[in-house]
């Protein structure tokens, strides 16, 4: 026990001394200062440009750098619609996979495009390896977007009075070029030594020593998996995600994962506080996360190492823990670590199924998609914590009676609006879906009923959990929700849109706001927004929020799922 | 409207070229250069080839089992069983497969059975088991193949994999044809 132990703390440990080093090269590169991979990527960069008739020095004010945010997703889903409906015959296709239906290409085009990776598919017979290698180019793209608009964020917060934030495509591509890809080849290096496949050849099949005929599915692995932890996507290439023994073969890639998926979240504050020249706010930041992330965490690990209480009265031999949707090579706790790791991130991969873990750890599972901002997906999750911020400076300036200001610019009427907006806007989607879906599938069972895969209050959570993801952008599952028809399809579908990019844009546009308002020095009479008081009142200003808005869902859930198990 | 688009259509172009075409032809390039030439690890039994890292169905009790599966070990496709914990379809094959693997294992007590040997793996595909649940088959193995106890036990001790950090595993398909070559 004491060895998976040790395993995690490597993993936090490791991710958090890669990310301190790696957050001061970004704020350098985003700053346009020179850089190592000058050199290499300049050209690449410029010629980039150039094809594509834009100007990277064109300042942009918040709203332009919105609009051209929204045009190139808006094309990214169109093109996705049509390889995803195509792919049948399209080149690439060694397994003969078919074609996706509308809603469902609607859905996983959309998915890839917001961060999210839902999966209404299994990628073993749901895609071709041009379908894979598409939605690995959404992988890349997608995590850029999130990095641009915080960028913007950083921008408007640095400057001091002024509507130029820098341009979008530019920072957009330095994502790609200076960050992402890069770090994918070194990731995928360190796959290929490790046993993961990469090639283009069809199925395997073969007569298993006991003499069943089995085929292996295979395809470019061990490209698609960097990326897909890297921007925190996490959708699986093939269906069991990083449970699968070829997409995560040993105990050391899954450290590599683990790590690959924490490092820019993580890299992301301290790129902040270097970029705005305030690293006790960013520590401020990341130590009200890491506490936030404990909280869910610690549990997690605790209740996965313990086992299922119901399995124990069987009087077996329980000591490996919750293994039901586990694998040996990554024991129980490990999985639980990652159960909250990819659900806090948005990344939403898994190396362990989340439909069987205990009800507290599935829980938390969701808890950590509510909140959805201790450290956050590739760039959104500092957003989200700007919400928080927002609204907790807002609160503390009513409550000792001072205007309320961040970083010198006063927070009014209309800044407060937007937050507010955004913090109401994830409750309500999560909320209005899961009542739907509980309204069909009470009144029409002999429709709808087919849903679930466990019954009670565990198939309640399963609905509950895939609208917290899709709201959350996150992509993990209670995979045992029959979620490929009309209904999830198309309703997810839109709750992935509204989750994705109002949360994205509220925030820009309060920065944007404050960038262009007078400047007041610091004096006596301002808050302090870098000290632990402050870091305290934005815990508790997402306590509440969240506590207020989730409780009584999470009542009929996991919590009365896990009283029923006593 | 056109000053938006056509600069975001022809990035997206270029952009697939340099993420979907060069970015993968260089992972692959690499993939050539490792000793596995990107192919997955292989191992070699009786002339045939099989992939170390997907486990295989051992239901026979000359065998040690592999964990039960969601999907019997074909790799064309793979899950979990994703039965939540309270479910009490899914306690009643548990216990199932308690009972049945007591009638197939006399002698052994409920307590020794080890909880991986019961549930499903995530996907489906587990190659491993834990050492506890290779020694709770020795006896069973023992007396169908005529092989002493101790030397099971030797075998089993030789192909327990103790990584630098993460629990210790077993390998069941390397497991069996190491078994196989014992007779």
């Amino acid at each position: 026990m004491y060895a998976e132990i040790t395993g995690i703390v490597i993993m936090f440990g490791a991710s958090l001394l890669f990310a301190i080093p790696l957050g001061k090269y970004m704020a350098n590169v985003f700053a346009g200062n020179r850089s190592f991979l000058d050199k290499v990527m300049n050209p690449v960069e410029k010629f980039l440009f150039r094809f594509s008739g834009i100007d990277p020095t064109r300042e942009m004010n918040w709203k332009q750098h919105m609009t051209a945010m929204l045009f190139i997703n808006l094309v990214w889903f169109l093109l996705g619609m049509f390889v995803l409906m195509n792919q049948s015959w399209l080149p690439l296709n060694p397994d003969g996979n078919p074609d996706m239906s509308a809603d469902l290409a609607f859905n996983t085009s959309i998915s890839f495009v917001v961060n999210c990776n839902l999966q209404h598919y299994s990628g073993e017979t749901g895609l071709s390896y041009l379908g894979q290698l598409y939605l690995m180019f959404l992988q890349f793209v997608s995590a850029a977007t999130g990095i641009a608009a915080t960028v913007v964020l950083f921008k408007a917060l640095k400057e001091k009075a002024t509507n130029q934030l820098g341009n979008f495509y530019l920072y957009f591509i330095k994502s790609i070029t200076r960050v992402l890809l890069p770090l994918s080849i070194i990731v995928a290096i360190l796959f290929l030594l490790n046993g993961m496949p990469m090639g283009f050849e069809g199925k395997d099949s073969y007569i298993s020593l006991q003499g069943d005929t089995v085929q292996v599915s295979r395809g470019p692995v061990a490209a698609f998996v960097p990326i897909k932890h890297l921007g925190t996507n996490g959708g699986g290439f093939f269906g069991a995600n990083s449970a699968h023994p070829l997409e995560n073969p040993s105990y050391f890639t899954n450290i590599i994962q683990m790590i690959a998926q924490l490092i820019i979240p993580f890299a992301m504050i301290f790129a902040f506080g270097y970029f705005i020249k305030r690293k006790k706010l960013a520590w401020m930041i990341f130590s009200v996360m890491t506490v936030g992330f404990l909280l869910l965490a610690v549990p997690n690990i605790i209740q996965e190492i313990n086992g299922n209480p119901a399995i124990s009265k069987m009087g077996i031999d329980n000591r490996l823990g919750a293994m039901e949707g586990k694998e040996v090579r990554f024991g129980a706790a490990a999985s639980g670590f990652w159960s909250i790791v990819t659900t806090v991130i948005s990344t939403g991969s898994v190396n362990a199924m989340h439909d069987s873990t205990m009800p507290i750890s599935g829980m938390n599972e969701m808890l950590a998609m509510m909140v959805n901002s201790f450290y956050g997906g590739c760039g959104v999750g500092l957003l989200n914590f700007f919400i928080f911020i927002i609204l907790a400076v807002f609160i503390s300036g009513l409550m000792v009676g001072r205007t309320p200001e961040f970083m010198g610019k006063k927070i009014e009427a209309r800044e407060i609006k937007i937050a507010m907006i955004i913090a109401l806007l994830h409750p309500l989607l999560i909320l209005t879906g899961t009542a739907l879906s509980s309204y069909l599938i009470v009144n029409h069972p002999e429709l709808y009923g087919g849903w679930l895969n466990n019954p009670g209050y565990h198939g309640f959570s399963e609905m509950l959990y895939e609208y917290t993801s899709s709201a959350a952008n996150n992509g993990s599952g209670f995979e045992g929700l029959g979620d490929n028809n009309m209904w999830w399809n198309i309703s997810t579908g839109f709750v992935l849109i509204l989750g994705r990019f109002l949360p994205i844009i509220g925030p820009v546009a309060i920065a944007g706001l404050l960038a262009s308002k007078k400047y007041i020095p610091e004096s006596a009479g301002t808050l302090k927004t870098d000290t632990p008081t402050f870091g305290i009142m934005i815990f508790a200003v997402i306590l509440i929020v969240t506590a207020l808005s989730f409780f009584p869902s999470l009542a009929l859930g996991p919590i009365a799922e896990f009283f029923s198990m006593i | 409207m056109k000053k938006q688009f056509f600069p975001a259509i022809k990035l997206t172009l270029v952009l697939l070229i340099v993420l979907s075409g060069i970015y993968p032809l260089v992972i692959w390039g690499f993939a050539k250069l490792t000793p596995q030439k990107g192919k997955g690890e292989l191992i070699e039994a009786n002339g045939k080839k099989y992939y170390s890292n997907i486990g295989q169905s051992f239901t026979e009790d000359k065998y040690f089992y592999s964990r039960p599966s969601a999907v019997n070990y074909n790799a064309a496709g793979s899950a979990g069983s994703n039965k939540g914990p309270s479910n009490a379809d899914y306690l009643a094959i548990i216990q199932e497969r308690i009972d049945s693997f007591l009638t197939h294992n006399p002698g052994i007590e409920k307590k020794d059975i080890p909880v991986d040997l019961v549930t499903a793996s995530g996907s489906g595909l587990d190659p491993h088991i834990s050492v506890a649940a290779a020694e709770v088959q020795v006896k069973r193995i023992s007396k169908i193949r005529n092989i002493p106890e101790a030397n099971l036990r030797e075998l089993v001790r030789t192909y327990t994999e103790q990584p630098a950090v993460g629990p210790q595993t077993i390998n069941v398909l390397q497991l069996n044809i190491a078994l196989d070559k014992l007779n």
